[in-house]
């Protein structure tokens, strides 16, 4: 491996965190700025114009507060639960193409152009590796939860282990049908796949279940039990202060991106504009920069959703969480999966 | 190759930026002078806490984490075979359906035995 690559891997990687940390930043300013005009608010909007520089201050002032471990905590997963939980968070997100990749020589610095590619690791089982690093997530809230020592924690981390687990089924079978017609588990193919027609419309059971399911797994409301405020004070991070603290918010809104980024790549045609003929006519090759617009693009829209939603529902009691998951979700997704194999095998 | 290389570099590089965000917070954070060592205990909602947090909880959640593993397992096996379908036909749909078959026999058995029930009636 050269070392020309490697230095491109870096660049990429430093954009990717950076990018990243923005969007999670500006983020919470859009969530209560956006919940508050929906509450005919105001909102942030006195650091900076619009507000704009509300999260530094927010960064600011949660890395200078004071840090408490309570003292009948076990002190080694107290401190690792929220880091754990936000590296699982966000290595989920190196295998997410937004774009197809442009050529380029680097103005010269290389002896023949390379293929750059809009996304870390373009791996072969990009899919599973998704929902691998997607099961992980659940450890860091519940060790947070347990390790905290405390009544309120425990409930929490609990509640959001089972409702994390149950939802992975219907999360993890739902997707089952655009693997088949994509034929592939590299979300780049998955995406190309979908140049002529996006997948929500022969998957449209499979896309509702995903939808509500990420709604699930990422702990928003309708789904937020684990951090459900009138109940359990603030669930799983009840304990936390300081950056440990941050590091949970932090965690929570990758997860958010991570599962919009997925959204659009699996049913809402990734990088392709319209949902049908692709680009029409446009030569992506030469203007690459119009695919990771239109994806980020429409990474915002879902994100505004999940805003919308958390704003607009109440929350659902315990037991109809885990009735829809178990007794309504997983059937649906099994039956889609049915179906649209059958549809792949006679026809 | 290279994409693996990728993804254990951008791995330590995430691993790296949490660590380092950590010390630096614990490096710079504020150090109260008149510390009060209440501070430290859980939090009640003000009382004294009650016993200790690591005790018995409900049995459901053993059982949703036992019927999820079960099935997690299924959803392991439909991967590879949803990839190889179109290649395999109707014999590889008709065995997954026996499988899926067998599979939602489980589901009404959990079902029925109430390892999906939530609600108690006391």
């Amino acid at each position: 491996m050269p070392w020309s690559e490697i230095g491109i891997s870096l660049v990429k990687i430093a954009l990717v965190l950076f990018l990243v940390l923005t969007l999670v930043a500006y983020l919470t300013l859009a969530e209560r700025r956006i919940s508050a005009f929906i509450q005919d608010r105001l909102g942030p909007n006195r650091v900076g114009p619009f507000g704009l520089l509300q999260p530094l201050a927010d960064g600011l002032k949660l890395i200078f507060k004071e840090d408490i471990i309570p003292e009948r905590a076990n002190k080694i997963l107290y401190v690792m639960a929220p880091a754990f939980s936000f590296i699982t968070a966000i290595i989920a997100l190196a295998v997410i193409p937004i774009g197809g990749g442009f050529s380029t020589s680097l103005f010269g610095l290389l002896k023949e152009p390379t293929f750059i590619k809009f996304q870390i690791a373009d791996i072969n089982v990009g899919l599973l590796y998704v929902f691998a690093i997607g099961s992980l997530s659940v450890y860091g809230v519940v060790l947070g939860g347990w390790a905290s020592n405390s009544k309120y924690s425990l409930l929490g981390g609990l509640r959001s282990a089972a409702q994390m687990i149950s939802y992975e089924l219907p999360l993890g079978l739902s997707i089952l049908g655009v693997v088949l017609i994509a034929g592939s588990l590299k979300l780049g193919d998955i995406v190309q796949a979908q140049a002529k027609l996006w997948f929500v419309f022969p998957q449209i059971l499979g896309f509702l279940v995903f939808l509500v399911s990420s709604f699930a797994e990422t702990n928003r409301l309708p789904f937020d039990l684990p951090e459900a405020e009138p109940e359990i004070v603030a669930g799983y991070h009840t304990e936390y202060s300081s950056m440990k603290f941050a590091m949970f918010f932090m965690a929570e809104y990758t997860h958010m991106i991570v599962a919009s980024s997925l959204i659009v790549s699996l049913f809402l045609g990734g990088w392709y504009l319209l949902p049908y003929f692709g680009w029409f006519g446009i030569d992506i090759v030469k203007y690459w920069f119009l695919p990771p617009l239109v994806f980020i693009g429409k990474v915002f829209l879902i994100l505004f959703l999940f805003i919308w939603v958390r704003w607009t529902l109440p929350r659902f009691r315990y037991d109809q969480i885990m009735n829809l998951g178990w007794k309504v979700l997983f059937p649906l997704a099994v039956i889609n999966i049915i179906v649209t194999s059958a549809v792949i095998v006679f026809i | 190759m290279v994409s693996y290389v990728n993804l254990v570099i951008y791995f330590c590089l995430v691993v790296l930026f949490a660590i380092i965000t950590l010390f630096i917070a614990k490096l710079i954070r504020f150090r109260d002078p008149n510390f009060d060592p209440v501070k430290l205990q859980p939090y009640e909602c003000g009382e004294d806490p009650v016993g200790d947090a690591w005790a018995k909880f409900p049995v459901s959640f053993y059982l949703i984490a036992l019927v999820f593993v079960l099935f997690d397992v299924e959803v392991a096996f439909i991967f590879p075979w949803i990839l190889a379908l179109p290649k395999l036909g109707l014999i590889a749909f008709i065995e997954m359906f026996i499988f899926l078959f067998i599979l939602f026999l489980g589901w009404i058995y959990a079902f029925k035995k109430g390892a999906l029930k939530w609600e108690r009636n006391q």
